[in-house]
């Protein structure tokens, strides 16, 4: 039973994503004892691409065309459907990032492979094969059983760990066909968030909300995510008044993150808040009313206030990254 | 110019989700449902882009005659007519193939659905849809411009924001900043009873996948209080415990 990773890169580089479903893929088909190939569309290097052997690819199938530099979903689609075609692929696994959710489901309809979207785990069963991921916006989990012949898992990142070992994958070059339809839409810009980490991509994320009173008061916000590696975010009434941007927002109607550590710090945890965040596998809240909902869905709190609690936390880390 | 818009009824976001004592469905026991706050945006979009190019907004349902009152909310909002077919949504794919047969014979210039719906959050429904009608698909897009037969799509990529063109006809998956939904008025709200709703009969569709379980996330355990006057406890919890750090 062989398995087929579309292995994304983000300008010829791969990243964590990338690895974690490498890693799910190949532990798959160690489970069943089946092949491990990876796709790679667009000009990865050589030295890149054998090192998706490291995760668990023994090949890589990598498809080089001037047309596919920027995502297409219906061209990726086509090429990642071909190569599953030629690699007689019975699982198909997409990580489950914009590209990936852009991709899965034309791959799944070209395949009449029936879809995960949004994978957090193994499979708890392989017949029937049953994947649990999250529903109702993080409230709610659910098993979806696929019932088709092939299958294609949309692996949700930072859901699975990344597996490295030796390894070296051997390279082939793939052409697949194109249609003129596959290039009906086209990619005329990209405008990058810049310097800072993709906010579903941290691992450590400080977020803050209405309690910081103005948009003036996030220097400290910024200072301490810096300080941590993290990603900023913010509550929506905060992203609404303009005090942050959009692209910053999480919740139910924002974006879902499942970070290691959620640093909020003057967001009061209402539901729909939670419901974007509450994947986090360590939450520490920082609030002055001790009656903050949030309180119950964290790990650690303080009760206190954010101006003075958040300077002393700023030196406590800079003092702890000094002795580590 | 033809619009079609493909809506959904999921739990007021506002609900505290349980689920039936056999976990094999979710529990809809006094639960309000509203349309889906992402394909709200892509009716207020499709209807302003009516204003100024002309032509007929049409709202299409997969689901039971329960869904009725939202679809009915859809035209007070705006929409000219409404299709509803017939059945109990299973999956994306079984969605997304409703609604195909229905567009393929009624040829839409524009279909737009939400990013996602808020209760199976898959994302799939705008990009199958494509990929079934052999059109090109846009997930994730926070700005639509029509320009005669190109439209300009701005949609959220890892780190960034995209700009697309594509031909129409396209099928796009609405995400906020697309539009401000927009409340019904009295006007919308009386005329909404006497425009079209045409009910038609699902078509036979494999069913590839279906969800068989459900159950609630694992409670977390009780919160550690740190005093404030002592963060760096903090710091050494976070390190040394949480590993987090
Ligand atoms: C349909 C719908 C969808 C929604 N989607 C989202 C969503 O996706 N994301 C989202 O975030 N919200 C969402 N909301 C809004 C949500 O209900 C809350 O209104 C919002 O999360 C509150 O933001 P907040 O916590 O920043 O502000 P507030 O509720 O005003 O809370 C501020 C908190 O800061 C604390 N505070 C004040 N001063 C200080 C200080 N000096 N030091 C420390 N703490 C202080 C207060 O005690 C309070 O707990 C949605 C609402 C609806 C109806």
């Amino acid at each position: 039973m062989s398995v087929l990773i579309f292995a994304e890169n983000w300008d010829g580089k791969f990243k964590k994503s990338t690895y974690e479903a490498i890693s799910y893929g190949a532990e798959l088909a160690k489970q069943a004892g089946g092949s491990v190939t990876a796709v790679v569309v667009g000009n990865v290097s050589d030295e890149d691409m054998k090192a998706l052997g490291k995760y668990g690819a023994q090949k890589v199938l990598s498809v080089k065309n001037d047309k596919l530099n920027a995502m297409n979903p219906s061209a990726y689609a086509s090429a990642i459907a071909q190569a599953s075609q030629k690699e007689s692929a019975k699982i198909i696994v997409i990580s489950y990032t914009y590209s990936g959710r852009s991709v899965a489901g034309r791959v799944a309809v070209r395949m009449k492979a029936g879809l995960v979207a949004g994978a957090t785990a193994l499979p708890s069963s392989t017949s029937p094969f049953t994947i649990r991921k999250k529903c109702f916006s993080g409230k709610g989990l659910t098993d979806v059983v696929v019932s088709s012949d092939v299958k294609v898992v949309g692996l949700t990142p930072n859901s699975y760990k990344v597996n490295t070992a030796d390894g070296s994958a051997s390279i082939e070059s793939f052409t697949p066909t194109f249609s003129d339809a596959d290039f009906a839409s086209t990619s005329k810009e990209t405008k990058k968030t810049s310097g800072k980490i993709p906010l579903t991509e941290a691992d450590i994320v400080v977020s803050a909300g209405r309690g910081l009173k103005g948009p003036e008061n996030w220097g400290m916000v910024e200072q301490l995510a810096e300080l941590l590696g993290a990603a900023t975010a913010c509550s929506k009434p905060v992203a609404d008044v303009g005090w942050r941007p959009h692209h910053e927002h999480v919740g139910q109607t924002g974006i879902t993150i499942g970070p290691n550590l959620y640093i909020a710090i003057g967001i009061s945890g209402a539901i729909q808040h939670l419901a974007g965040v509450s994947s986090s596998k360590v939450i520490v809240v920082i609030n002055n009313d001790k009656e903050a909902p949030f309180f119950k869905a964290a790990n650690y709190g303080i009760c206190g206030d954010a101006f003075e609690v958040v300077p002393k936390l700023i030196e406590e880390v800079k003092k702890f990254k000094s002795a580590h | 110019m033809k619009f079609l818009v493909c809506i959904t009824q999921v739990p007021d976001t506002t609900t505290k989700i349980t689920f039936t004592p056999d976990k094999k469905a979710f529990n809809a026991a006094g639960v309000q449902f509203i349309i889906n706050p992402y394909d709200e945006i892509a009716l207020t979009r499709a209807l302003e882009l009516k204003e100024t190019l002309g032509g007929t907004v049409t709202v299409i349902n997969v689901g039971q005659a329960v869904t009725e009152a939202n679809i009915r909310k859809a035209l007070a909002i705006g929409a000219d007519d409404a299709i509803r077919i017939n059945t109990e949504p299973t999956d994306a794919y079984y969605v997304a193939f409703q609604i195909a047969e229905v567009a393929k014979k009624n040829g839409y210039d524009v279909i737009l659905t939400g990013k996602e719906s808020i209760d199976y959050n898959g994302g799939q429904v705008p990009m199958m849809l494509g990929e079934l009608m052999g059109l090109p698909s846009v997930s994730v897009a926070t700005k639509l411009d029509i320009n005669g037969t190109v439209a300009t799509l701005e949609r959220e990529i890892d780190g960034g924001k995209e700009v697309v063109e594509t031909k129409l006809p396209f099928v796009a998956g609405a995400q906020k900043g697309m539009a401000e939904p927009r409340i019904p008025n009295m006007r919308g709200i009386m005329t909404a009873r006497t425009k079209p709703l045409t009910v038609v009969e699902p078509a036979a569709c494999d069913l590839l996948s279906s969800s068989v379980l459900f159950d609630s996330p694992a409670a977390k355990g009780e919160c550690k209080m740190i005093d404030p006057n002592n963060v760096g406890e903090l710091v050494n919890l976070l390190h040394t415990e949480a590993k987090a750090i």
